[in-house]
Parts: structure tokens; C-alpha cells; sequence
């Protein structure tokens, strides 16, 4: 049912757990439906130069978001937020139908991080 | 060195006995014979699946004439409601069953529901377990039927069938239960139980898939759900699966064999090791289902911070065949029907796992469950926003 990226991103995820200090967090989904996903990174010079994630999930959440958090490492910013949950799928070589929806929460949780950071940004200026 | 491979995933299904299909394979070729037919080729396949109804008889204590042979549980489980249902709608029209039953159950008593019955589903306690008192209490002057589950798939938990049964007795209520994981795995004697139909199949216990019984009592009249060429009494028309049937028969001695030598008690020893193993090993897991009243093969719990199908393929990863009640297992976005009756939070009930012995499981394969079990959980926790750091 998964493709061997999927197994090998779940398996053996990358960039697992989250920053000392993060610059931007985002944290999406909704534990009752079974997937939570939370993004923290570290911007410089508008750019993501560290990124982590956490996920409470099936095996199609935890490839999803860790396979985001290398698609977006060193992107700047409004370049992080060109990635959609469709790049994300290609890169996973796809998911069945029914798990769409978690890569879906990785384009949200890299949105929300992003947002968070913006947010902290305009709060402290 | 090569990989261990346990599967502990025995309320799915079982492996077909070397016995069973040994007794099976004549039936392909050589004995290919209908046995409705008048020849020599059909009445030695006769006298095969009589001498299986007899043996599936003997496992519950009925006579032959009461095992209605079909194709499956499910098959069984729709016979048994429908029929009772087209039987008893003239004389009322309320049927009873509870919130844990297998959707072969639950969906046809809530497919009655919306063709003119009225349904009461009855909810269930922490432990997964039915009141004979709140049964008792639902009880309607028009209840004609009611139908509870002998031991529930996923949780274990084995109901109170005899108080239920004495009660509809009692009443005049037609009962049925569901007893697809129960039978072959605990004696069953139907001569003493106040059951008036059950569910049996042949693939929990052993058997080949495809082919399952209805022990219906002397006496109750039921209408077919299949019509045709009138086989099994009338009640399931269709050239007989012969081969099956001499398979579930082959597997209904084994089992009665299996509780003649006590294999049972080992069973409950090493499904206690490993419930009380994981609770040892692992912080933050709760036991799914009552801790005596189950199934002697049966562990299943929930693992907080952590979801199901996650533990799953991790587990099959390291060689573990296991199965789970989270939604992501069940392609749905609710986790199952029975975690959720018992009163189990979703976030819970998404972190469950079960894990079903069989008559072949060693303390080995316990063993290296327990060993391989806890680093699972422990990474899962690790990528876990709810894990403990």
C-alpha cells in the first residue's frame, strides 16, 4: 500500500523532534482524527536554515512531514510557501487515496510555521 | 541470521491445520462428486459432509440436523438476524443487540432499523461487557429477537451469554449470538447454554475460509436467505462447498482435541505473560477489555502519544503480525466502534493494538515480542508531540 519512499521517510525518519529556540512553530491537525504535526524552524536572512518535526500519526503522517522538512530546508521563506501537499506527494511517490489528506497537513504545517514566525516578527518590530 | 516472524494476528484469521488440509484435498479431485447427486461419485461425498456436520455438532454439543452449513460467519450472521426478523415481524417489531458487535451483526440489525424494525443498541461498560440488568431493562412488550456477541474480535471481553439467553427465555425471545471467535477457542455446550442460534466459523479456528455454520436450535423456524436447489435443510441452497465443510469438520475434532489436553490453559498463560509484559515494560498502557473474562488468546491494548497503524508496520518492520482499532487501519476517520463504546477517548483509541495468539505460538515468540514491542513504542514517542521527553 505505501511506496518505498513512504516506508523508508517512516521508517527512518529525517530532522525528527523540535528546536531549542525556535524561530516559527507550526502546529496542525486534530489529535481526535489521529494526526497531529508540529514544524518548528530556525529563519535567517528570511531563509529556513533548521527545521524539525513532530508528529502524532500513522506512517503516511510521519513520511509526509518528515519528507517536508527536506523540501523546505534552505528555502526561504515565501519559497517554503510554494510547496503544496501535491510536491509533497510526488516526492513520496504517492500515497493511497484515504492518506491524501496527511500530505495535506504537511503544505498546513509548514504554512503555519511560517505564519508563526511572520507573526513573532511583526510582534517584536 | 534470518528474522523471526510472529504472527500474533489469530482474530483475523488462522492457518488452515496440516490436518485439515490433509482431509480437504480429496475433495478437489479424486471425491469431486456432488452430493446431492443419486451415484456413487455423490453419495461418498454425502456421507463426508454428514460425517463434518456431526463433528461441528459434536464441538457444541448439538445434533447435526441443527448445523446449517454456510459460507462464512458473515453469511451465518445475516441468516440468523434476517431470518429471525422476516420470521417474528408479525409479532412485534423491536430487536435488541449491542454497541460491540462485528459489522457482520451491527449492520444488519441497523439495516432492520431502517426497513420497519425498531433497534435498540445496547451500550457496554469500560470492560467491553453488556448488563444482564440494562439487557433486562430494554426488554420491550414487542422484543421479538436479540442478538449479542459470545466474545468481542477486538477487545476479547467474553459476554454473559447465559444470563442474556436465561432471560430471553424467560420472555419468549428469540437469541442469537455471534460466536466466531469464541468457537473452538472455549467450550461451548449448547445442550446447557439458552442460545437459540449461533454464528461459527471455520477460519478462526483453524479452517479454511469460506465456510461457516449456523447452529440452529430444534424447533426454530427460520426462512432462508438464499433460496434455490433447497440444500441444508432448506435454509442455504447451493451445491455444498464440500471441501470446506469436510475441512471445518476436520477442525471442529482438533479444537474439542485442543480442550481434551488442556492447549487452552497454555494459551491463557502466555496471553497473560504478555499483557502483564507489556504493562511492565511499557508506561502509559491500558488494557483494552476485562482482564479475566476473555478470550484465552487474546491481549489488546491501548498505547498513549502514539497511533495504531504507525506500531503496526513498525512491528511488521521487525517480523510482528498484529492488527489495530485506529482509524487509520480502518480507512475511516473515526477509530473503532468498540473502543469508542467503551468510553475510550478518540486519541486513545487511536494508540490501540492487538495482539491475538494461537495454538502454535511459543513462549519464544512472547518473549521476543516483549523485547521487540517497547523500543517500537519508544521511537513512535519519540516522534510523538504527545510523547513524554
Amino acid at each position: 500500500m505505501y511506496t518505498e519512499t513512504v516506508r523508508d521517510y517512516f521508517l527512518n525518519p529525517r530532522n525528527v523532534g523540535s528546536l531549542d529556540h525556535a524561530d516559527g512553530i507550526g502546529e496542525v491537525g486534530n489529535a481526535k482524527c489521529g494526526d497531529v504535526m508540529k514544524i518548528s524552524i530556525k529563519v535567517e536572512d528570511d531563509r529556513i536554515t533548521d527545521v524539525r518535526f513532530e508528529t502524532f500519526g500513522c506512517a503516511a503522517a510521519i513520511a509526509s512531514s518528515s519528507i517536508a522538512t527536506e523540501m523546505i530546508k534552505g528555502k526561504t521563506l515565501d519559497e517554503a510557501l510554494q510547496v503544496t501537499n501535491r510536491d509533497v506527494l510526488n516526492a513520496l511517490g504517492g500515497l493511497p487515496a484515504e492518506k491524501i489528506h496527511c500530505s495535506l497537513l504537511a503544505e498546513e504545517g509548514i504554512r503555519a510555521a511560517v505564519e508563526d514566525y511572520r507573526s513573532r516578527m511583526a510582534e517584536s518590530a | 541470521m534470518e528474522q523471526r516472524r510472529v504472527y500474533l494476528d489469530h482474530s483475523a484469521t488462522t492457518p488452515v491445520d496440516d490436518r485439515v488440509l490433509e482431509a480437504m484435498m480429496p475433495f478437489f479431485k479424486g471425491d469431486f462428486g456432488n452430493p446431492n447427486s443419486i451415484h456413487a461419485w455423490g453419495r461418498r461425498v454425502r456421507e463426508h459432509v454428514n460425517g463434518a456436520r456431526e463433528h461441528v455438532a459434536s464441538l457444541l454439543g448439538a445434533e447435526p440436523r441443527e448445523i446449517i452449513f454456510t459460507g462464512g460467519g458473515s453469511e451465518a450472521d445475516n441468516l440468523a438476524i434476517k431470518g429471525a426478523a422476516f420470521a417474528l415481524k408479525a409479532r412485534g417489531k423491536h430487536v435488541i443487540t449491542s454497541a460491540i458487535e462485528h459489522h457482520a451483526v451491527l449492520d444488519t440489525v441497523k439495516w432492520l432499523g431502517e426497513n420497519g424494525f425498531d433497534v435498540t443498541i445496547l451500550p457496554v461498560d469500560a470492560q467491553g461487557m453488556v448488563s444482564p440488568e440494562t439487557f433486562r431493562n430494554s426488554l420491550r412488550e414487542d422484543t421479538v429477537f436479540a442478538t449479542v456477541m459470545y466474545a468481542n474480535n477486538e477487545v476479547g471481553t467474553v459476554q454473559p451469554i447465559a444470563e442474556l439467553g436465561a432471560i430471553c427465555r424467560e420472555r419468549g425471545i428469540l437469541f442469537h449470538t455471534d460466536a466466531v471467535q469464541a468457537a473452538g477457542h472455549i467450550p461451548i455446550d449448547v445442550r446447557t447454554l439458552p442460545v437459540d442460534m449461533l454464528t461459527l466459523s471455520a477460519h478462526k479456528m483453524y479452517g479454511p475460509k469460506g465456510v461457516g455454520a449456523l447452529y440452529l436450535r430444534k424447533g426454530v423456524r427460520i426462512p432462508p436467505l438464499v433460496h434455490g436447489g433447497g440444500q441444508e435443510f432448506g435454509l442455504r441452497s447451493g451445491t455444498e462447498n464440500t471441501a470446506g465443510i469436510v475441512g471445518f469438520g476436520e477442525a471442529a475434532l482438533l479444537a474439542l482435541d485442543r480442550f481434551e489436553n488442556g492447549d487452552d490453559e497454555k494459551e491463557r498463560f502466555l496471553r497473560d505473560k504478555l499483557i502483564d509484559g507489556i504493562q511492565a515494560r511499557i508506561d502509559a498502557v491500558l488494557l483494552t477489555g476485562h482482564r479475566t473474562q476473555r478470550l484465552p488468546f487474546h491481549a489488546s491494548v491501548c498505547i498513549e502519544h502514539i497511533e495504531g497503524e504507525a506500531m503496526l508496520l513498525r512491528l511488521d518492520a521487525v517480523g510482528i503480525g498484529a492488527s489495530s482499532g485506529s482509524a487509520c487501519t480502518s480507512g475511516s476517520l473515526d477509530p473503532s466502534h468498540v473502543l469508542l463504546a467503551m468510553g475510550l477517548s478518540h486519541v486513545t483509541a487511536h494508540g490501540s493494538l492487538r495482539l491475538s495468539l494461537g495454538k502454535d505460538t511459543t513462549e519464544a515468540d512472547i518473549d521476543y515480542v516483549l523485547d521487540a514491542l517497547p523500543p517500537v513504542v519508544e521511537t513512535l514517542r519519540a516522534m510523538s508531540p504527545f510523547g513524554r521527553k
